[in-house]
């Protein structure tokens, strides 16, 4: 079992090219520890700016420092990031169209026990609907650091969703084909389409396992980059598979689910299933339990399936 | 004597930027006069004398940074940057029009605007953002930051104001418009902000008050001499919202009113009154 956290992986990964790149800037709000960027910070405590607990002036600094050609990488659990702050990133960042990366850490229900003041089910819901943000979730330690070096290479507003603990590998290494907006069919198969992104990557590709099993071909995609989506995919995977279930670590409502529906309903509608967290407080725990609790487990992804495959056979 | 003969020639700038204001006001029925007025004399300080700034190479890095934090008085903005030459003053023909890029907030692109703003209590932020870079980069430029005194409301000012004495940005001036009303009344009745010289002082900052119509008395404020070593400035401007038209000044009925013909006339007399000040 990999016991190496994503976020470790980013901060590495910044390190290592900060050290060429002098213009790489990351900035904490209290967050040092939470995030891993304490090793940043300490080898480079000339492009590691701390704000204390203000997550709305850590992002307008954080433009700011773009706009004067610095490359801020801002570092501060999704929870408040995203939400304390919604109208810095949509004004300072967004529309002022400054090159910052805001990467929310312990993202989605990592911080089960700690309540929905810390979760982070909404995030998706909020930046997508902001205009010129990339928003990029890594489904492992491997794809976490190819997120980042893509992140770095792009200029222009971003938004990577980190879960907090430790996530078992889905790729063999980072030695593979990885670009911002370009889901990964990690799976082919003709019976439906799992389309994911993040922790539940590695759950989807356990039901298929299982699916196999009683003779069902689930097709499952990686959408790691949420934002632009990778639309042609979705088009195709409804095409050639008929159904479309997508499974998030979000509310159900305003999420991957709906931008995926989007996408079907006005190319080529299929049945679909959208599973995450439903539209309440989410249940206290850790993350397999709280997963397990909404359905998303291998098991229950694999009945659900066979309930949608049953739609596109005999209809609703 | 050049000085004063300076002075006065910024004193009929002001007017004539006035002047400026009232007519793409009047022509458009759109704008925040009261406080464009009322920040005039300040961003004539600023361009016409303490900024440096390149209006022929906007993006010039060595340049001054100027934030207009309270973005909605944007009459005056465009009025200054016009008159310095970022763009052709004819291009404000569109102001407020369908499509145009002349908005009623400031945005990037226009020529010499370095943020977009309009939603009070960010460009302090920012402003602390770009003066940690300047030194991270050991430029010497400055970063100036005009904000509203309705805007010190926002919490998000005074995180900034934290940061900046933390930080120790002496690169860093934040003015206050200080002119005493905002849409609703006068600001000490909607939310009180005095002692506002303690405040700002009890954040760790270099505090002076000046007439804040009194261009050389501005000009000097500003100027680098009275920087303070490892403490960012903050200049409260007294004001007086609606400045130099009679009917307006101190109404905060004119926080965006819109002007009848009779009152845009009696206005354009009155500034082009101000105008004709001998030199």
């Amino acid at each position: 079992m990999n016991t190496i956290h994503n976020r470790q992986v980013v901060c590495e990964t910044l390190m290592g090219l900060a050290k060429k790149d002098r213009d790489i800037v990351v900035l904490c709000s209290d967050s040092r520890g939470s995030a891993s960027m304490k090793p940043f910070a300490d080898q480079y405590p000339e492009q590691f700016i701390e704000t204390g607990i203000a997550e709305q002036n850590i992002v307008g600094i954080a433009a700011g420092l773009a706009a004067s050609g610095k490359k801020p990488f801002v570092a501060s659990p999704a929870c408040f990031l995203t939400a304390r702050s919604a109208e810095q990133i949509k004004v300072d960042v967004s529309y002022s169209n400054t090159n910052v990366k805001l990467l929310g850490i312990s993202a989605g229900i990592s911080y089960g026990a700690l309540g929905m003041s810390h979760h982070s089910l909404q995030d998706i819901a909020l930046l997508r609907a902001i205009p010129n943000i990339l928003i990029v979730v890594p489904a492992d330690r491997f794809e976490a650091k190819l997120a980042t070096e893509a992140l770095v290479r792009h200029c222009g507003p971003g938004y990577m969703r980190l879960g907090r603990n430790p996530v078992e590998d889905v790729y063999a290494s980072a030695d593979y084909d990885f670009q911002l907006g370009k889901a990964i069919t990690l799976r082919d198969g003709d019976s439906l389409s799992i389309i994911t992104f993040g922790e539940t990557v590695k759950i989807a590709l356990d039901a298929a396992v299982l699916m196999a099993n009683s003779g069902i071909n689930c097709r499952v995609i990686n959408m790691h980059t949420i934002k632009p989506l990778d639309e042609e995919c979705i088009i195709k995977a409804a095409r050639e598979t008929g159904a479309i279930m997508t499974v998030e670590e979000h509310s159900v409502l305003s999420g991957f689910g709906a931008a995926v529906a989007e996408v079907v309903v006005q190319n080529c509608p299929v049945p679909m299933k959208i599973m995450g967290i439903p539209d309440e407080p989410a249940i206290p725990g850790k993350s397999k339990e709280v997963f397990a609790y909404y359905g998303i487990s291998p098991e229950n992804l694999c009945s659900e399936a066979e309930k949608l495959i049953n739609k596109k056979r005999n209809g609703w | 004597m050049e000085n004063m003969d300076y002075d006065k020639k910024l004193t009929k700038k002001a007017a004539k930027i006035r002047r400026d204001i009232v007519d793409i006001v009047y022509r458009s029925s759109a704008g925040h006069i009261g406080g464009s007025l009322s920040e005039t004399d300040i961003l004539v300080a600023l361009y016409y004398k303490v900024m440096r700034v390149d209006p022929g190479n906007p993006d010039w890095p060595g340049r001054d940074r100027f934030i207009l934090s309270k973005g909605h008085s944007i009459d005056a903005y465009y009025c200054v940057l016009a008159d310095k030459g970022f763009f052709d003053k004819k291009e404000l023909l569109t102001y407020s029009q369908f499509g145009s890029k002349f908005i009623g907030h400031p945005n990037r692109h226009i020529p010499g605007v370095e943020m977009n703003t309009g939603a009070l209590g960010h460009g302090l932020s920012v402003g602390v953002g770009m003066a940690l870079a300047g030194k991270m980069d050991k430029k010497d430029y400055r970063v100036f930051v005009l904000m509203g005194d309705g805007e010190l409301a926002e919490g998000s000012v005074w995180e900034a104001a934290m940061a900046a004495s933390f930080y120790q940005l002496d690169n860093l001036v934040g003015i206050v418009d200080r002119n005493g009303l905002q849409i609703s009344g006068k600001t000490e009745e909607v939310m009180a902000i005095e002692p506002l010289e303690d405040k700002w002082r009890s954040f760790g900052w270099n505090v002076s008050v000046v007439d804040g119509h009194d261009i050389p008395a501005l000009c000097e404020a500003l100027s680098e001499n009275r920087k303070v070593q490892s403490k960012p400035t903050l200049i409260i401007a007294e004001t007086v919202k609606g400045k130099g038209i009679s009917f307006m000044e101190n109404n905060p009925k004119w926080h965006h009113g819109v002007m009848s013909p009779e009152e845009y006339k009696k206005a354009c007399e009155e500034l082009d009154r101000m105008m004709e000040v001998p030199l």
